[in-house]
């Protein structure tokens, strides 16, 4: 799959989107790409990209979050400077979106300008081990919702297919049957698997495209 | 055993609570714990059951006291704010002797205060929080399998003694997600004649009521009520004990705050400093026998707690004050770090820090 400039990471909430997608965002920058990683989470204050915000500076990634993330201000706020996202076509884009539909609407002000560009991916995020997408049914559904909310329709899938602090390589090797079935039956490619930095290198001898995943720290209490 | 599942706090618990049987939810959004009204509104239409976001959170604890005098399991969940709008309501399924399950996933408070993690309702929950003569059983889960289990467990306590059961969470338990086994073993099942299913099958009227016209009568209900209490707290005191086999000071915390306390004790036996940990797991009963054995042989005491100081008082009852008891706490929303835990430990050590 060709990189296209603006990447976009959507799906259930709790799917893993926001690890994936600031891990992805590093992936580029440190590839020599100019990236900017755009928070649109409306749905939850918690858990943002403004917790990776020192690796994400470090490494030159620009942050475009609602500065009331992880604040008391609870409220549905995006970064004004969100429309640089359609507006400067000069670099590229990583998105994360909020979970499940109510998370893609944030998306619909923008798909028009998406689509009349005609750059970019909108990638499915799944994860076998959450409840509400452990079945083909349950991830129909889901797609279905968010692109009807977002009025997009997705591109390709990525496995990340996990059980937190218990995930080992068996638990990976056991959702691929399922993203497999997921992929035929949408007719999405699986565009990589994200996977814990500390198991990557092994898996990514028994499959192609790894993404590995430095998850943002939080207390290690968590 | 069945294949463990990614569950956030909130809707693991709220999960675990369908399973338990309960088929009623009434709630009023507020952060942080949506997620279970969230995931109980996708939930409740498809088993059969009914979800239903009332006007203001005094109007779902009502829809609860309802739901409940008819003898079926229902719940209702919110955060600080709105559990102190819920608080008449709960003093009537106090007072009219109902089980049923009330949620409270903490945030900073008093007044609106902020959505970040607390455990600052302490008071709220063991103390009363509504008015009059009343105990709630309340259980502080420490991890998202707790969520899970505790809620089961909420229910049966509450059916079992016919009183009113409170999950007391944080923000922290409520949003984090962890890996849960929702095998759950059966569900178990309490005769309820005193329900108002109608009257085919007994004579005269069930009548739910918490009013008494005489006050002789009131007292009467309210020292049998006790007299229950009183059995409850012989007989369902859950706690952890952690390292405490030969420890010299003993930390009491629960919750998140234990979790930090677990890390940080580790950080403290590496130094060779002998702390351990008991963590209530129901904070009323409270685990008052085991903090007294401890204090037999501990040096001292150490409560962290995510407020200005709440169970410590608890703490210093349950052992007639005998030791000495220290406090490290944040509050506002804040968590401590488990280093500033361990540098506590190190000033009561060397005799530096200053007793409760």
């Amino acid at each position: 799959m060709n990189l296209k400039r603006v990447t976009l990471f959507s799906g259930h909430y709790g799917s893993g989107k926001t690890n994936v997608a600031v891990n992805y965002a590093l992936n580029l920058a440190k590839s020599g790409k100019k990236v900017s990683i755009y928070d649109l989470d409306i749905v939850n204050p918690y858990f943002r990209t403004v917790d990776a915000e020192n690796q994400l500076v470090k490494n030159g990634v620009e942050l475009i979050v609602s500065p009331f993330a992880e604040t008391n201000v609870d409220i549905p706020a995006m970064n004004a400077s969100s429309y640089k996202m359609v507006d400067d076509l000069s670099g590229y884009a990583v998105v994360d979106l909020g979970g499940d539909d109510r998370g893609a609407l944030a998306l619909g002000r923008f798909s028009d300008r998406l689509k009349e560009e005609n750059n970019y991916d909108l990638l499915l995020v799944v994860n076998k081990y959450r409840p509400e997408t452990r079945d083909l049914e349950g991830v129909l559904q889901i797609k279905k919702e968010i692109e009807y909310a977002s009025r997009m329709k997705f591109t390709g899938i990525v496995n990340n297919s996990n059980l937190g602090v218990e995930t080992t390589e068996e638990t990976i090797i056991n959702s691929l049957d399922f993203i497999e079935q997921v992929s035929k039956e949408t007719g999405l490619p699986v565009v990589f698997t994200a996977v814990r930095d500390d198991l990557a290198k092994n898996i990514s001898k028994k499959i192609q495209n790894v993404l590995p995943i430095d998850l943002i720290k939080y207390g290690s209490w968590l | 055993m069945a294949e463990k599942v990614l569950m956030k706090g909130n809707e693991a618990l709220a999960e675990a609570a369908i399973m338990a049987g309960c088929k009623y939810y009434f709630g009023y959004p507020i952060t942080p714990q949506t997620e279970v009204a969230a995931y109980m509104a996708k939930r409740m239409p498809k088993i059969g059951g009914t979800f239903l976001q009332a006007e203001s959170e005094v109007a779902a604890i009502n829809m609860v006291i309802g739901v409940a005098s008819c003898g079926k399991r229902v719940m209702t969940s919110s955060s600080s704010p709105g559990i102190s709008l819920k608080s008449e309501g709960i003093s009537y399924l106090a007072g009219c002797e109902l089980p049923a399950l009330i949620v409270n996933v903490q945030r900073g408070g008093p007044g609106l205060g902020g959505i970040q993690p607390s455990q600052s309702d302490y008071f709220q929950a063991t103390k009363g929080g509504g008015h009059g003569d009343y105990k709630l059983i309340v259980l502080a889960p420490a991890s998202v399998q707790e969520m899970v289990s505790l809620t089961f467990k909420g229910f049966d306590l509450a059916d079992k003694y016919r009183m009113t059961s409170m999950i007391l969470a944080d923000g922290t338990m409520g949003q984090m997600m962890e890996p849960v086994s929702l095998d759950l073993g059966e569900v178990k099942e309490y005769a309820k004649p005193w329900a108002t299913t109608g009257t085919a099958n007994h004579e005269g009227r069930n009548i739910i009521n918490s009013l008494s016209l005489s006050p002789a009568q009131l007292e009467e209900w309210n020292k049998s009520r006790y007299e229950r209490y009183a059995i409850v707290e012989r007989d369902e005191v859950m706690y952890e004990e952690f390292m405490m086999e030969d420890a010299e000071i003993c930390v009491v915390a629960f919750g998140i705050a234990a979790r930090i306390s677990k890390n940080a004790i580790m950080e403290a036996r590496k130094k060779g400093v002998k702390v351990g940990m008991i963590r209530p797991i129901t904070l009323w009963p409270f685990p008052k026998d085991a903090l007294k054995k401890a204090a037999a042989k501990v040096k001292s005491f150490l409560s962290v707690e995510l407020n200005m100081g709440q169970m410590i008082d608890d703490v210093k009852l349950a052992i007639d004050c005998s030791k000495p008891v220290y406090l490290c706490n944040r509050t506002g929303g804040v968590l401590m770090s488990p280093d500033e835990v361990v540098a506590k430990i190190d000033e009561i050590q060397k005799g530096e820090a200053k007793a409760w």
